[in-house]
């Protein structure tokens, strides 16, 4: 009763004019309510594609093809199988148990219609009432996202707010119907530090009082340790890393979430500037070029010749329930030093294994 | 030592709106009285919010967009009056990066044209003289001789941002602005591209001025670093003193605001409310005490000026009395 979503074996593939490309494969995971998973990636690792196919917003075939299962839980207990549902039925979905907040608000945002007649289309489109209402209704749900005079900004066209406020606005309507399940892919990126705390801050209080469970699209490190549950890492498309939050930052498996969190910088050591950062190196991979074997392996410090570049590696589930792929995460392990916090930022990246 | 860059009370208004004969235009006041100095050799980063005036700032010491008013003197020339003419040999020893990669580079150029556009301009190279230096300076950002055939498009972001820090560098610069140079790039290459820069700057003896966002890149790179509000410089310090005992409120809420990557450290933090106050009617006296949590009568009374609390620390807060908190070191 307590799972929300359950996704298995995800795979998109986009038909492209260089031929089929696999945008996403053998994704698996689960949603527990109130819980935030945090999914990371980079620029075509696919964890965009992964939330739009959740939402079914993807192209139909032949261009998309879209495959595995996605299990909703339905407010009145019932299992939904999301891809198999009608396009009827998927529009009461949308919105009622999942919504989805963008990156840009100024871009998924009407610009000639105030904010006012967005909101209230919403939630009249989902909940039949009288404009009347829908109206009272907007301006509790702009108060509820923080936005000062609620009452006066559901005039305000949405060139008339700031980008935080835009994205107020935003979330605001996706909370319209009380989602079960809210999808924010890079909901801060384009704002600045000090209104991303805010926004953090709001989504954070709403899941407390609504106990609805987030899907938090990032890259940025700093972000998924601020408000994470559980965190998925992705790369070139696949699951590399799947583990509860603090494990994965004390102790990541993976060779690229290793690198990944020894390349940010920290605050803490700001000044002191011992070296170079220990960056990692190579670029990431063409989607539609993957490399063969394991995707990482022309970047990976633990790379073995004949091994990783022609085995890809499985899913595995590591005892403690966490869940790595990687050919070597048993050597790896041994590497971050087993069990203990990963030794604070070294030289320029770690020393391959013999 | 004296400074390469020298700027003094640099103004830059914007007139918007109005009707035809001016009547009722107001003045956006992206740099209000802006004075610092850049040593020889120094990496100053510039930080603030959007809209505080950081991206004018760093357009205006370049005479990209001519200044309202104020002096801007370079290597001790005061270049804030010469016409382009006379500006064209200053050009040279004075470059930009800019932040999106995608956007500027022409995409019909090959990497070896975009680069050698600089010696084009100035004119005086041979053919093979700039083959020749064009292949150096792909060499020394990193880049592979095979580059210099491709167009912008077959290449990845981080290999873009390095083609536009070669065509920056060929004109051998002593001066780099850096408009937030990694932050349309990914996770994994933003440290590369930090690398690359901090290399060059020992190599080439670079001085550079850093213009970002990111606090934890920032504290990273930089030897000095601005902190901007409104169009004014609020704080200025060494980097580990402005990370560890910050002056100013704002310092304190900016970096109290980014985020840390360590799920153990769910900190405190001092939520700022609302947004930077529009740059057309900013607030009386100082322009932060709309969202200061030390915020008195007085401080809207007139403009805090910079001055110096510490050797080399400078910050504009009439209130001497407060304790902030800084960022502890592990």
């Amino acid at each position: 009763m307590d799972t929300l979503l359950e996704v298995e074996n995800l795979a998109i593939r986009f038909r492209t004019a260089q031929g089929e490309a696999a945008a996403v494969s053998d994704v698996s995971f689960s949603l527990k309510r109130g819980e935030t998973l945090a999914v990371v990636g980079e620029s075509g690792s696919g964890k965009s594609v992964t939330s739009l196919a959740l939402m079914r917003l993807l192209p139909k075939p032949p261009r998309c093809h879209v495959s595995g299962r996605i299990r909703l839980r339905g407010k009145d207990g019932a299992l939904l199988d999301v891809l198999d549902l009608p396009e009827e039925a998927m529009r009461t979905v949308r919105g009622n148990n999942l919504a989805m907040v963008f990156q840009e608000p100024m871009t998924s945002l009407n610009p000639v219609r105030t904010i006012g007649a967005q909101i209230t289309e919403t939630i009249r489109l989902h909940r039949p009432m009288p404009p009347r209402a829908a109206e009272e209704e907007a301006a509790r749900l702009l108060d509820l996202v923080g936005i000062p005079s609620p009452r006066q900004r559901l005039s305000a066209y949405p060139h008339q707010l700031s980008g935080g406020m835009r994205q107020r606005a935003m979330i605001a309507m996706a909370l319209s119907c009380e989602p079960s399940v809210l999808i924010a892919d890079e909901p801060t990126t384009a704002l600045d530090v000090t209104i991303q705390a805010q926004i953090l801050d709001l989504l954070r209080n709403l899941q407390q009082r609504t106990g609805m469970a987030v899907i938090f699209i990032t890259h940025n490190l700093g972000v998924v340790a601020e408000i994470a549950d559980r965190v998925m890492v992705m790369y070139s498309g696949r699951v590399v890393e799947q583990a509860d939050v603090v494990p994965l930052f004390r102790t990541p498996l993976m060779p690229y979430t290793q690198g990944l969190l020894r390349s940010v910088p920290r605050l803490d050591l700001a000044g002191r500037r011992a070296g170079p950062l220990p960056a990692i190196r190579g670029n990431v991979p063409d989607p539609r070029r993957p490399p063969a074997g394991c995707a990482f392996h022309p970047r990976c410090d633990f790379f073995q010749p004949s091994r990783c570049d022609a085995t890809p590696p499985t899913l595995d589930k590591t005892p403690d329930g966490r869940e790595v792929r990687c050919l070597r995460w048993q050597d790896s392990l041994l590497m971050a030093g087993s069990g203990e916090a990963l030794p604070p930022q070294r030289g320029p990246g770690a020393e391959p294994l013999a | 030592m004296t400074p390469i860059l020298d700027i003094q009370n640099l103004r830059k208004w914007f007139p918007v709106g109005g009707n035809l004969f001016g009547r009722n235009r107001r003045q956006v006041k992206a740099l209000d009285g802006v004075s610092f100095s850049v040593r020889p050799g120094e990496i100053l980063s510039v930080v603030g919010e959007s809209g505080s005036g950081k991206t004018t700032l760093g357009r205006t010491v370049l005479r990209l967009t001519e200044p309202t008013d104020g002096a801007i003197r370079f290597e001790g020339q005061d270049i804030t009056h010469l016409s382009r003419r006379a500006l064209r040999p200053m050009r040279r020893r004075m470059q930009l990066v800019f932040q999106d990669p995608f956007a500027s580079l022409n995409p019909r150029m090959t990497v070896e044209r975009i680069v050698a556009t600089p010696l084009i301009i100035q004119g005086g190279f041979s053919r093979a003289e700039r083959r020749e230096r064009v292949a150096e300076m792909l060499r020394l950002v990193g880049l592979q001789p095979h580059h210099a055939e491709r167009h912008p498009h077959e290449l990845s972001g981080g290999q873009r941002q390095r083609v536009g820090i070669a065509r920056a560098l060929i004109m051998n610069p002593s001066f780099l602005v850096a408009d937030e140079p990694v932050s349309a790039l990914d996770v994994s290459i933003q440290a590369q591209v930090v690398n690359l820069l901090l290399e060059l700057k020992e190599k080439l003896g670079l001085t550079i001025l850093f213009i970002a966002h990111d606090l934890a890149v920032v504290g990273h790179i930089s030897d000095r670093i601005a902190v901007m509000y409104l169009g004014r410089i609020v704080e200025i310090a060494e980097t580990a003193a402005l990370f560890r005992t910050p002056r100013h409120p704002y310092t304190e809420a900016l970096f109290s605001a980014a985020p840390v990557p360590d799920p153990t450290l769910r900190r405190g933090r001092i939520l700022l409310e609302g947004d930077i106050p529009s740059p057309l009617n900013p607030p009386s006296g100082c322009a932060f005490r709309t969202r200061c949590r030390f915020a008195e009568a007085a401080c809207a009374q007139e403009v805090p000026p910079l001055r110096e609390v510490a050797p080399g620390h400078l910050a504009a807060c009439r209130r001497g009395d407060i304790a902030l908190q800084g960022v502890l070191e592990s």
